[in-house]
């Protein structure tokens, strides 16, 4: 007896294709015709705008601005919010497959679409007022305006709830803030920044935390890159330091207090990140499979060494199941029924086997493996900060400790 | 202007093929497919040209089976205005069939201009285009790489062997498009590959015309054979020259 499937999207709404070379387990039967095609779009970019130059912009310390144009015309940026705000109106599971393919290309270049859309765009989206909305979605959409996301301290990392960033409301209503951020993803590239800080004296929970909009050209605001990183060397990272910084009473989010407003950004961004990880492991699976077919030793292909191909059945039996639990996270945020629960699942496993994946290509490539021009250790050196942010690999596992045993064990 | 631009669904040429059960077509599964590279430059030419200009309207029309579709909408997501899709069983390999259905199709559109790609990267026959100008009375120029439009005159550059040639010719006007027309066609943008939806296509039966030539066989080429190890160094020389003339008979 056929079952009579009455969703919205059906489970497989691309149920004749049958499986293509390099999707084994037929993956793109479950996507739609316009997630494909927004998939094969931002694909062919990747390879052909991103790939060629991503090993040198990795050794020469660059994030490759001169690409945010055509990003922008593509409608990468905040593209799953509304057309209204001159965003591409996407669904939640075309967004996770552009986050995919950018960082198919490089960590740093999805980490900037990210920290773009889901941590500038997406607060003043969901906490701005309209005429804040009005003022910078479009020309972020555009890519003419550039976004930070200030949450992050020096002595607050895992814990946000003890930053010490603080904002003064003065007579006029208007706020003065002092503190520093770090680990700023775009921080000296931005224009625009959204800063998190406490808003009353003695609050230790972040109950009073308010979000503001602050232009990085504000007289008091210092932007200056980290030096040193060993990874995510394609992207900008910065520390910012505000020493009594003056914006106006409307810079402030009015629509979210304490940390909910940022902890809800993360949740966005987390949810990229699950579908991000995976794009890192298949260019690193591609990498190893394709190699393994062409590299001689002992007069046969290394793919034809059975220890080979436990590595790449390990490799893309983890990639095809990290996708699934991103696509099926996408198809319930779309319902609107997701919780940070289940990003944080996704976030935590993704990214770790993506990690434990670009070893193992690393390693099957042998000594060409630690050149830049292979791909595979820069991603390994990439996911290494993926695992550490937007919530440590760790923390992930006390949040989904704390959803199945009740208990907390952050304190 | 009013543009026509005849696209087709052909597999990703960087496929592994594999030949189908009739032993005469291509087998379907695991093929990727998109547009024909030379078509999706026509598209751009097509869109340049009225961006160009300023308004118009760009149509694109495909005939095949329903998976045509897609194409089409890619090419909508494009920036094109509207699609037309013919719809056959399959794409016959008789060039001469299609040209009368587009032609069918073309002949009251009250089209500026008819584009083509030069070839289909997967028949290569590169014949349909020249057919339906034929059939529409159509002034024809083949592998184009550059293309301008003047009130009801157009101009256009062909590469030829050591120089480039350059004819005009009166509008309303067929050409086939060659590579270097545009460097590249550009992405169907998200928004673009989002309102391609709302875009309007029509699908009605192709008016093929009789099917003169099918391909009867299909074949692999032959898988090479392991190549042998002479010798070592300049010592080999010598027996190296000797097997090219006598054995592989290419010196």
């Amino acid at each position: 007896m056929a079952l009579h499937i009455d969703t919205e999207i059906s489970l497989l709404p691309s149920g004749h294709l049958s499986p293509r070379e390099g999707d084994l387990f037929n993956i793109d039967a479950a996507l739609t015709e316009e997630e494909r095609a927004i998939r094969d779009s931002v694909r062919r970019f990747v390879d052909e705008r991103i790939l060629p130059i991503i090993g040198d912009c990795y050794v020469q310390g660059r994030f490759p601005k001169e690409l945010i144009p055509e990003m922008a015309e593509l409608g990468m940026f905040g593209a799953n919010l509304p057309e209204e705000y001159g965003c591409a109106g996407l669904s939640s599971v075309a967004y996770g497959l552009i986050m995919q393919e950018l960082e198919r290309g490089d960590s740093g270049i999805r980490s900037f679409a990210s920290v773009q859309g889901a941590l500038v765009m997406y607060p003043i989206f969901a906490f701005g007022s309209e005429a804040q909305k009005r003022e910078y979605l479009p020309k972020m959409a555009k890519g003419e305006v550039i976004g930070c996301f200030g949450l992050t301290e020096p002595d607050a990392g895992s814990n946000p709830g003890a930053m010490t960033t603080r904002a003064r409301q003065q007579v006029d209503g208007s706020w003065i803030i002092n503190g520093a951020k770090m680990w700023i993803t775009n921080g000296s590239q931005a224009h625009v920044s959204i800063i998190w800080a406490k808003t009353v004296d003695g609050d230790e929970s972040g109950k009073s935390v308010r979000g503001f909009i602050v232009p990085t050209n504000t007289p008091g605001f210092t932007a200056k890159d980290q030096k040193g990183k060993l990874s995510l060397r394609a992207s900008d990272t910065s520390e910012l330091v505000l020493v009594d910084v003056h914006v106006p009473a409307d810079a402030m989010l009015p629509e979210v207090q304490g940390l909910r407003g940022p902890l809800s950004c993360l949740t966005q961004a987390r949810y990229g990140i699950s579908w991000g990880a995976m794009g890192a492991a298949m260019a690193c699976y591609e990498e190893a499979l394709s190699y393994s077919k062409t590299r001689m030793m002992f007069d046969k292909p290394i793919g034809a060494f059975q220890i080979q191909q436990v590595r790449l059945a390990d490799m893309i039996t983890e990639i095809i199941k990290g996708q699934l639990l991103s696509l099926h996270l996408g198809r319930m945020k779309d319902l609107g029924t997701f919780n940070s629960n289940q990003v944080s699942v996704a976030k935590r496993n993704n990214v770790n086997v993506a990690t434990d994946i670009a070893r193992e290509a690393r390693r099957l490539l042998g000594g060409n493996g630690i050149l830049a021009e292979y791909h595979s250790m820069r991603h390994m050196a990439n996911l290494e900060s993926v695992y550490t942010y937007e919530g440590t690999h760790d923390v992930h596992s006390l949040i989904i400790g704390s959803a199945i045993t009740g208990l907390q064990a952050f304190k | 202007m009013k543009i026509a631009v005849c696209i087709k669904r052909v597999a990703d040429m960087g496929a592994r093929f594999q030949i189908g059960a009739d032993g005469a077509s291509v087998s379907d599964a695991g093929i990727k497919y998109d547009m024909s590279d030379f078509d999706e430059w026509a598209v751009e030419a097509a869109l340049q040209l009225n961006e160009k200009h300023g308004g118009g309207e760009v149509t694109v029309i495909s005939l095949g089976p329903d998976s045509a579709q897609e194409t089409l909408r890619k090419a909508l997501a494009m920036g094109a205005d509207k699609a037309v899709h013919l719809k056959a069983d399959r794409i016959p390999f008789d060039g001469f069939a299609i040209a009368e259905a587009l032609a069918a199709e073309l002949k009251d559109g009250g089209f500026d201009l008819v584009l083509f790609g030069r070839i289909a990267v997967d028949s290569a026959a590169g014949v349909t285009g020249a057919m339906v100008a034929e059939l529409l009375d159509m002034p024809c120029v083949t592998a184009v790489s550059k293309l301008e439009v003047s009130g009801t005159t157009g101009t256009a550059e062909r590469q030829v062997e050591g120089g480039v040639e350059t004819l005009s010719f009166p509008l309303p006007a067929l050409c086939t498009i060659d590579q270097g027309l545009v460097t590249q066609a550009r992405y169907p943008s998200l928004k673009g590959i989002m309102a391609a939806k709302k875009k309007p296509m029509e699908s009605k039966p192709a008016q093929l015309g009789a099917i003169s030539v099918n391909v009867s066989k299909m074949e692999l080429p032959p898988e090479r054979s392991a190549g042998r190890i002479v010798g070592e160094g300049a010592a080999a020389v010598p027996e190296l020259i000797r097997l090219l003339q006598t054995e592989a008979k290419v010196l």
